[in-house]
């Protein structure tokens, strides 16, 4: 599989640039209660990180605030590309690509019209929709509705996304739940991929999910004093 | 400063002074105002004795747009500046100023039974009333009904601001429509000028609502203050950190 | 601009396709002028009288009851998250909304019009007027929904809350969309200036929805 996707010409030129995300001391509030706090790390081009901890520990919140949904309270979320940094939400959205929970799938639509209606959304040339197919085995089921398709390829079709997007960070939410094991490893060939081009990745799962050289991070409870 | 005071029990030191005298000069105003309103002014020569009921209907009128203006303001100050007791201030307003301007519907509804003969017509004010009420009542509605309380003050400051910059538009548009749906009525309220005997009542009056404003404003902002905090440390829950594993 | 076409032409196709709510509209507006007409009685003055407002409500009502489906269902796929991502401008995904919501709530139902004014006895010369009004009135009522809309996406069962915070500002559409179609058939000269007064509540709008309903997003994706 990974042989096939790496010997496509088109491939090697999908990513333009190459970005890399620092976050210092980050805080994040929900409704008024501070969710997180001194958060920090780096994750440069080519690298995966693996993003665990318990129900409601806030990995859910961390993704969004750094994917500009949520303001940071405190601390610098940047995104470094080439010479720029961008610090605003709404610079860094340009190099990132977030998949949450939701796949942002319309039933009504077939597969393919989700795929070219993101295309038009991230500007993505025409020839990326095939990629996108290719990419997550759905190209048989490219003409059938959305709303008929299994939870797992649903999950697939939703993760498509991030062919289409094409940009250089990944930022996944649970993306194996609901996913048999061939399609995760499918997962896992694109984001072996993805990192050998140059972009980078952070996953926050509950599953098991190998990735090699991946760094594993841990939110938990900080100590109060 | 200005932050420390959105503490529930700071706040009450700050303000206290001020509320006293508020309180103080709205049972004052109030009672001087009901003393010449009912006693020592001249009834109209239309319409009797009734033209009293504009001592309670005028002011609450004035008021229902006095408290949205004040409420529209505070809203803009806590949208920009994001400071939580804009926000208090702004959404304690609301009850304040739907109730003016229920009270100015119900006492225009019981003047307009012996002016006109019937106990609502669509007279343009008391339509612009009307829809003046349900756009506070919208207000207090988005309040209601989002449950994370800084979320909550930033979109009910988007309908206090879109209702403030539209109620001049909906006035014209009914000003419009009323006149040329022109019904039966027949006096215009209140006679082409106001003999100074019945300012004097008026002004105390309208002096005394405004009293009556501030003195309610003042523990309303205090429950709400109270209960942010009470709330917030209700949903004291962990706060997460990450570290390599 | 592409994608603000790709986008009004999804929610168009979405809002036409099987479940989608386009012609629960028009019924919607159908079943409002039944009722009318059964409350007022068949007596065809008073319901030529009234056929130029009870259009114009109708065209209201079906306005309020489709307006929760313009970023309920977004918000709950995440596909509002991809909206929010791509955007360069939020408030010209907002405009694209709305235009979508006219699109596919709205212009059938004016399409319809014709049909509803003839049963209810609408005079000859009342059509055109009415027909203008509507069009030039009606995109105000779904600019200021997709604001509503907006302030509400996060909340459940909401759409009693989107009329109350949509209705009062369609007062002005309203009252000049009326009278205008009303002017229209009675051939007053004041036709112009007040379908221009129309005119003018939808280009209000056309500022202050898209404004408002870009922020409301923002804090409720937050």
């Amino acid at each position: 599989m990974n042989a096939a996707l790496e010997s496509r010409p088109d491939r090697q030129s999908r990513l333009a640039y190459r970005a890399s995300l620092s976050l210092r001391a980050v805080s994040v509030s929900r409704a008024g209660r501070r969710v997180l706090a001194g958060v920090t790390f780096d994750l440069s081009p080519g690298e995966a990180i693996i993003l665990k901890g318990a129900n409601g520990s806030g990995k859910t919140t961390l993704l969004r605030a750094i994917a500009g949904f949520l303001p940071a309270e405190n601390g610098a979320i940047e995104v470094q590309s080439g010479e720029s940094t961008r610090s605003s939400a709404s610079d860094r959205r340009a190099c990132i690509a977030y998949c949450g929970h939701a796949d942002a799938v319309k039933a009504p639509m077939t597969v393919r019209e989700n795929l070219s209606f993101w295309a038009r959304l991230y500007g993505a040339p025409e020839r990326r929709i095939a990629e996108a197919l290719a990419s997550f085995a759905l190209q048989a089921l490219a003409d059938t509705h959305a709303g008929a398709l299994s939870a797992g390829q649903r999950r697939r079709l939703g993760l498509a996304r991030l062919v289409i997007a094409a940009k250089p960070i990944w930022l996944l939410d649970e993306p194996t739940s609901s996913m048999d094991a061939a399609s995760s490893a499918r997962l896992v060939a694109l984001i072996e991929n993805h990192r050998r081009e140059g972009g980078a990745v952070l996953i926050a799962t509950h599953d098991r999910i190998e990735i090699e050289g991946a760094r594993n991070f841990v939110l938990e409870a900080l100590e109060t004093a | 400063m200005i932050a420390d005071l959105a503490n529930p029990e700071r706040f009450e030191r700050f303000v206290k002074p001020f509320w006293l005298t508020a309180s103080a000069l709205a049972v004052i105003l109030l009672a001087l105002g009901f003393y010449f309103g009912l006693f020592h002014s001249p009834a109209d020569y239309q319409q009797g004795d009734t033209v009293r009921i504009m001592y309670v209907h005028v002011p609450a009128a004035m008021m229902s747009m006095a408290c949205y203006t004040a409420m529209a303001v505070a809203s803009i100050v806590g949208f920009v500046w994001k400071h939580p007791l804009a926000d208090v201030a702004a959404k304690a307003s609301a009850p304040i100023g739907a109730v003016f301007t229920a009270l100015a519907l119900v006492t225009g509804s019981l003047w307009g039974k012996p002016m006109w003969g019937a106990w609502w017509v669509w007279d343009a004010r008391l339509t612009s009333e009307l829809i003046l009420f349900f756009i506070y009542i919208g207000y207090i509605a988005i309040w209601e009904a989002v449950d994370d309380k800084i979320r909550a003050a930033r979109l009910a400051a988007i309908v206090a601001i879109v209702g403030f910059v539209n109620i001049p538009i909906i006035k014209f548009s009914v000003d419009w429509w009323n006149s040329l749906h022109q019904g039966e009525s027949i006096f215009r309220r209140g006679g082409p000028t106001i003999d100074g005997s019945m300012l004097l009542p008026l002004f105390l009056m309208i002096g005394a609502y405004m009293m009556v404003y501030a003195a309610l404003l003042v523990p309303a902002m205090k429950n709400e203050l109270s209960a942010r905090r009470i709330a917030r440390l209700e949903r004291m829950g962990g706060v997460s950190g990450v570290r390599p594993e | 601009m592409k994608t603000f076409l790709a986008i009004i032409l999804r929610d168009v196709t979405l809002g036409f396709r099987a479940g989608g709510g386009a012609t629960q509209a028009a019924m919607f507006f159908a079943l409002v002028s039944l009722v009318f007409a059964l409350a007022i009685g068949p007596e065809p003055a008073r319901l030529s009288a009234l056929a130029a407002p009870i259009l114009w409500a109708g065209a209201l009502l079906s306005a309020l009851v489709s307006l929760d489906r313009i970023f309920q269902s977004d918000y709950e796929d995440g596909t509002l998250d991809v909206l929010v991502e791509t955007a360069d401008l939020l408030e010209l995904r907002v405009l694209a909304k709305a235009a979508a919501h006219w699109l596919s709530s709205l212009l059938p139902l004016i399409v319809a019009v014709p049909l509803f004014a003839l049963l209810l006895n609408l005079p000859v010369e009342g059509y055109w007027p009415l027909l203008a009004s509507l069009l030039v009135g009606t995109p105000a009522l779904s600019l200021i929904g997709a604001l509503a809309a907006a302030l509400t996406l996060a909340l459940r069962r909401a759409s009693i809350l989107v009329s109350i915070l949509a209705a009062p500002l369609y007062a002005p559409a309203l009252i000049f969309g009326v009278g205008a179609a009303e002017a229209g058939a009675a051939g007053a000269p004041s036709f112009v200036p007040t379908l221009l007064l129309v005119a003018a509540s939808s280009l209000f709008a056309l500022v202050f929805a898209p404004l408002a309903g870009a922020a409301a997003i923002r804090f409720n994706m937050s």
